[in-house]
């Protein structure tokens, strides 16, 4: 095994174009795991860790570029108002000392289901930052995802930033996990509100073998808030509204059984999730919020 | 250079005298905060290899061929060892039965099952080599529970046996069968007004201890090994391990390293025989350190359990009969299954009066990983099934649950299932009433003054999953009835050796036993009974090993009655020695040396009425009293194997639950609010650690009530063997645990003390899930208990 | 390869690490730093936390080759780092020979604790010990960083760690004693 070690992101693309099997690691939070247990043994590491600009972020008009390394712990204490969406997400990862080296890159270069930063990504809108020697490509976050822990990115990529579109409104972010805390979720669930557009978008985690955003519950919810008139109203949204917005979420999902929880499990919490971020997204945008505390 | 981090004895002095009833500090508890404590895994050695173990990957499969050459080939390989390379005849060990191969031998039983082991220069090398190791496996077909296990083509795991139960089981694949029948259960169903029945499961919980398998065997010129070893009972392990290796007793020295926790997955041998047997191969100190994925694989764990009960009552809220049938899963090697069934047939009544009852309980041989010793074995699965039985008769009956075990409630002088008297007090009921008494928590916590929400309050924590949506409170109560020390006949004695001398003109005790600290803080409690009975202020606690007698196990909750007996009982005849010594050298200068009770008291030899008669230091002078003695509990007898009589624990420990869980009832997520525990220690030799331990007990319990299970697939492999998906309660699952320790002495035990450690892990589990009834209505007749029992998917 | 760190102070070199070993396995076998724990080498437990440039991390899943010319500080330096920390005044650091040929020795008065070290042993927070240090170095990080922290924020702060003997409830006593007598001296 080979261990290198870049100074400079320019370094880095080299030796990843010299060495398109080099696996990158940054929190070492998956890659440590999975040399730790003998799952893997890559002929490369490559350590970002000394690369800064991995772990930097831009507040811009449009959108957020976050470093690819930036830990969870800063998305948490940084970024609660532009990426609300993910910062909750980003509290709910691992433990504190993960959320201290873990970051969105590491849970985009892993392509796990379960990542915990997928839906409030989806949700909220985001582009993946791919660079290579031979250039930059944004890449939108839908169709980043290709397979169970596969992804887009060529061999000789690495994953800079993510772009993501500031919250325009209300987001909101829940997992159901068997624990109270430090657990991997058995299903998860975004939800954005995109007031300045009155659409709404949507990310489903760990109950498909991509993440994936709830489209025709989407479509739904979006056409059901502009024809009831609710954006302008002040009205709750209806609960037969909520109600099929939650069933088509669950519909949207093709969740398997495994030793976290059952598909039927995972498809009527997503209901019950669906249901409950729409009431406290909704709720924050008509102004009565009641939201978590961020302690 | 040799071992580093090797035990040394610790000294506790000036900065901490307490006797015992008091509160003092734990020896090794600087060392333990600074990280300078020596775990087994720490344990180093120049030109130390690693040794690895190969694992089987089925559960029930022959071996057909075995090739280690391109193995032994790779560099930094010193050794690999098979079955055919052990070196003697002698080639099974186990605790009560010699079933469990060192290596496997043309078949393997279960999944993780170990095959073949490697020593190298490096862990990595190791692996590496593991994984160049050839076995070819012809998959057969697997044993799971009682069905397969008992059909008429049953494939049988063990064949051919021979132990001491093959007698008398209905099947080979029964490890062992505990009728118990008393008085008439069908004349008094008939006097039942009414008859409840249920079926309850209990999953294969893992003890989990934070400190993995571990130890370092260094060859020693004699051809013996030095063993450093982190384990429950130093000469159990001894007894196993020297005829593998073709050794006598006295060449395997071994000596207890630092602990990580027990909890009973210690009892069986995991990687002594294979750090030894690999460290004389190669003449060189090997260390093996399991990772947590084969810890799973490197211990036994809890029975599950399948429970069937009947109770009946009148319509006055008596219980009239009882009969059950407990099935306990014993994987594939015996383990301690046969203790396990005796436990769990003759508490299956819980702590209630019961005159007729009919009880059945078993344990299995199967394919599935085996099973053995955690923490309340046997009455850990009972309880979660008669407890749910009584609150099913109490709704049946109209009564209120508490009352109604009340009602039903044992108190000394109560007959047991057995036949078996309860001689010392059983305060069951009024551990009931206390746990009840207690305050109870605020409600609705998760409201901040401001209008927000704190999720880390509600079910889900930090997932966010509701804000209050779906949130039912539900309060449930539990109490049960376990055994304390070694059953059934066993010859459960410990062995103390206590010297006394003095050094830089002060009196110190030096208490040296084989007693595995792991964690209990016996350590702590031997120090203030050498405080106690020796009046001395310096105690140093030497560190455990295989060159002073037996202590026995650190398990049944026995170790501070039996080993705390034996260095009480030694330290009475350092004391006699003493007082001897006293009166061969000054007995002349003080009537009293002839005709007062003496006593040794802050480093003098007083009389009852406080008067000094002379200082330790004047009295022993040079001479050092040096004694080692054996102390033994009262005898048990075998259960009957036909009707379960016998006289066959030596003491019985209560604690009663009240559970407060909040339930998000859409989601079936738990929130245990608070779980109270009332129990009864007889005597607290150290009242902030038996806290310590009835907080840690109850907390296990609530694992195995709403997350903990090792799940087994269909071809009965682990299919969670990993802390990411085997889950244990973290700091924000455990809530505010209150605890009322009451002290009724048992006029039979050292200072009048009861076990401790297990009664608050048994009914911890059923307060949990009646709590988790009462705020949902449903049925619940398993645990773990999953979302997925909650919300009908 | 070489690797080449700051541990509790003092700069430290290990030879032919294998680049696929863990900083854990580093201080553990290499340099004679065994306090930092190996329960579950998946970020599960906390047993290993250390302070990597200050932050709190899980040992084993921090590559060897990533502490390059950085700074660690282990449960065996905490005091030194607490003191530091308090007083401004620079420990003595652990020598990597003494530590490898290190024996225990007889706990007594001489051996100074961090306020938080001593109320883990004051609290009964202790009993087989394996998750302390983990424990230790997270809870010294919350009372850096909240010298007053509710038991929500304790709870949440130490929700990383797992231990398995005590039910947490004395640990909860030890972090709110060292937070009082912390707080009493300032």
């Amino acid at each position: 095994m080979d261990f290198l070690r870049p100074a400079t992101w320019e370094e880095a693309l080299a030796a990843k174009a010299e060495h398109p099997t080099a696996v990158p690691i940054a929190g070492g939070t998956d890659v440590m795991v999975e040399i730790n247990f003998d799952h893997r043994r890559p002929d490369v590491l490559l350590d970002l860790n000394r690369v800064v600009d991995l772990y930097e972020w831009e507040v811009g008009e449009e959108t957020v570029r976050l470093g690819a390394a930036v830990p969870y712990t800063r998305v948490i204490e940084a970024l609660g108002r532009e990426l609300p969406g993910l910062a909750l997400a980003a509290r709910t990862v691992g433990s504190p000392q993960i959320r201290n080296r873990g970051s969105v890159g590491g849970n985009l270069g892993a392509a796990s289901p379960a990542g915990d930063s997928h839906p409030p990504l989806l949700a909220a809108g985001a582009e993946v930052e791919a660079v290579s020697v031979r250039g930059t490509r944004l890449i939108p976050v839908e169709e980043f995802y290709t397979g169970v822990k596969r992804n887009a990115l060529a061999p000789d990529e690495l994953i800079r930033a993510v772009h993501i579109a500031k919250a325009d409104g209300p987001q909101q972010f829940s997992k159901v996990g068997t624990r109270n805390a430090m657990v991997i979720a058995v299903c998860a669930f975004g939800l954005a509100l995109h007031p300045a557009t009155r659409t709404v978008r949507t990310g489903i985690g760990s109950a498909a073998p991509t993440p994936v955003r709830a489209g025709t519950a989407e479509e739904f919810l979006t056409a059901a808030l502009e024809e009831e008139g609710l954006w302008d109203s002040g009205r709750t949204v209806p609960p037969s509204v909520a109600r099929q917005f939650a069933d088509l979420v669950a519909a949207c999902a093709s969740p398997i059984d495994d030793v976290r929880g059952s598909a039927a499990y995972r498809r009527h919490a997503l209901r019950v999730m669906a249901r409950r971020t729409l009431g406290w997204t909704w709720d924050e945008y008509l102004g009565n919020e009641r939201s978590a505390r961020c302690a | 250079m040799g071992v580093t981090r090797t035990p040394t004895p610790t000294t506790q002095g000036s900065e901490t005298t307490g006797g015992i009833g008091e509160s003092t500090l734990r020896p090794d508890g600087v060392l333990k905060t600074t990280g300078e404590f020596a775990y087994a895994s720490d344990l180093w050695h120049e030109d130390m290899l690693w040794g690895h173990t190969l694992r089987s990957p089925h559960a029930h499969a022959e071996i057909v061929s075995l090739d280690v050459s391109r193995a032994l080939a790779q560099p930094g390989v010193y050794a690999v060892l098979t079955y055919d390379d052990l070196p003697t005849d002698v080639r099974h060990y186990g605790l009560e039965i010699q079933d469990t191969p060192v290596l496997a031998h043309g078949r393997v039983r279960h999944h993780g099952e170990p095959v073949a082991l490697v020593a190298a220069d490096h862990p990595e090398t190791a692996r590496r080599a593991a994984a160049k190791i050839r076995v070819e496996y012809r998959q057969l077909p697997v044993v799971v529970d009682e069905a397969t296990a008992t059909a008429p083509d049953a494939p049988l795991i063990h064949e051919g046996r021979t132990d001491h139960h093959s007698g008398h089981v209905p099947h080979p694949n029964v490890v062992h069968r505990q009728p118990i029948v008393r008085g008439d259960a069908d004349a008094a169903a008939r006097r039942a007004d009414v008859i409840v029945t249920g079926d309850y499961e209990v999953g294969m919980q893992d003890q989990a201890f934070l400190g993995p398998e571990s130890g370092l065997a260094v060859p020693a010129e004699d051809g013996g090994v030095d063993l450093y070893i982190a384990t429950q009972w130093l000469h159990a392990d001894l007894r196993q391990i020297a005829p593998v290796l073709g050794l006598p007793e006295e060449k395997v020295r071994m000596t207890l390293s630092g602990v990580g926790g027990a909890f009973g997955g210690r009892e069986d041998l995991s990687m002594q025989i294979h750090a030894c047997l690999l460290a004389l191969r190669t003449g060189k100190p090997v260390k093996m350190v399991y990772n947590r994925f084969e810890s799973f694989f490197g211990h036994v764990h809890r029975h599950p359990a399948t429970l069937h009960y009947e109770h009946g009552a009148t319509r006055d809220g008596k219980i009239t009969h009882m009969r059950c049938r407990i099935v306990l899963d014993g994987g594939a090697y015996a383990s301690s299954s046969p203790a396990v069934v005796g436990n769990a047939s003759s508490l299956s009544a819980g702590p209630y009066v019961i005159d007729d009852v009919d009880i059945e309980a078993l344990a299995l041989y199967t394919n599935n990983p085996p099973c053995g010793a955690m923490r309340g074995f046997g009455a850990v699965q009972a309880c979660f099934a008669y407890e749910a039985q009584m609150d099913k008769l109490a709704a049946a009956l109209g009564m209120d649950p508490v009352e109604f075990r009340r009602l039903n409630a044992m108190s000394q002088g109560a007959v047991m299932p057995t036949g078996q008297v309860v001689d010392s007090p059983a305060p069951v009921a009024e551990l009931l009433r206390r746990v009840k008494a207690m305050p109870m928590p605020p409600e609705r916590e998760w409201e901040s003054a401001g209008g927000g929400v704190d999720v880390r309050a509600l079910p889900g924590g930090l997932s966010n999953t509701t804000h209050g949506e779906g949130v039912v409170r539900g309060v449930g109560y539990a109490v049960g009835i376990k055994n304390v020390g070694f059953s059934e006949g066993f010859d459960d004695y410990s062995t103390a050796r206590v010297r006394l001398e003095v050094i830089a003109g002060e009196p110190v005790a030096t208490v040296h036993t084989a007693m595995a600290e792991v964690g209990q803080g016996g350590v702590t409690v031997h120090a203030q009974i050498a405080r106690t009975e020796l009046g001395v202020t310096q105690v140093t606690i030497d560190p455990a090993d295989t060159r002073v007698g037996s202590a026995g196990s650190t398990s049944a909750s026995r170790q501070t009655y039996v080993t705390g007996g034996a260095v009480r009982h030694t330290c009475q005849a350092v004391r006699e020695r003493v007082l001897e010594l006293g009166r061969a050298k000054l007995g002349t200068h003080h009537p009293a040396w002839a005709t007062a009770e003496l006593l040794l008291e802050s480093g003098k030899v007083v009389t009852d009425d406080g008067e000094v008669l002379a200082g330790l230091a004047e009295v022993l002078g040079d001479e050092a009293i040096d004694i080692e003695r054996e102390w033994r509990h009262r005898p048990t007898e075998p259960f009957d194997l036909r009707t379960g009589q016998g006289r066959g624990h030596v003491q019985y420990s209560f604690a009663a639950h009240r559970a407060v869980v909040d339930v998000d009832t859409e989601l079936g997520l738990v929130k245990v609010v608070e779980l109270a525990c009332a129990q009864d220690v007889g005597k607290a030799l150290n009242p902030l650690s038996v806290v310590g331990q009835i907080q840690g007990g109850t907390t296990q319990g609530l694992g195995l009530a709403v997350m903990e299970e090792i799940l087994v697939s269909d071809r009965a492999t682990v299919r969670n063997p990993s802390f990411t998906d085997y889950l244990i309660p973290t700091i924000l699952d455990t809530p505010p645990i209150p605890v009322d320790v009451l002290e009724l002495a048992d006029d039979h035990a050292p200072y009048g003390l009861r076990g401790v450690g297990e009664a608050p892990t048994l009914s911890s589990t059923p307060a949990v899930v009646a709590a988790i009834r009462a705020a949902t209505g449903l049925a619940l007749r398993r645990v773990p208990v999953r979302p997925e029992n909650l919300t009908g998917t | 390869m070489r690797v080449t760190f700051t541990v509790n102070g003092r700069r430290q070199e290990a030879d032919d690490v294998w680049e696929g070993e863990s900083l854990l396995y580093v201080l553990r076998e290499r340099m004679g730093l065994p306090g930092s724990k190996n329960a579950c080498e998946q970020g599960e437990c906390g047993s290993c936390t250390v302070r990597l440039d200050g932050v709190p991390v899980c040992a084993c899943l921090v590559a060897a080759g990533q502490v390059q010319d950085r700074e660690v500080v282990t449960v065996e330096g905490l005091a030194d780092f607490a003191k530091e920390r308090d007083t401004g005044a620079a420990g003595p650091g652990t020598d990597p020979g003494a530590a490898q040929r290190w024996q225990p020795r007889p706990a007594g008065p001489a051996t100074e604790l961090s306020p938080v070290q001593q109320a883990f042993v004051d609290a009964g927070a202790v009993q087989c010990g394996f998750c302390t240090p983990g424990l230790l170095v997270a809870a010294d990080e919350l009372l850096e960083r909240n010298a007053q922290p509710t038991d929500a924020d304790i709870r949440e702060a130490l929700s990383g760690n797992l231990c398995r003997c005590t039910g947490y409830e004395k640990i909860l006593d030890a972090v709110r004693l060292a937070a009082a007598r912390t707080g009493t001296e300032a």
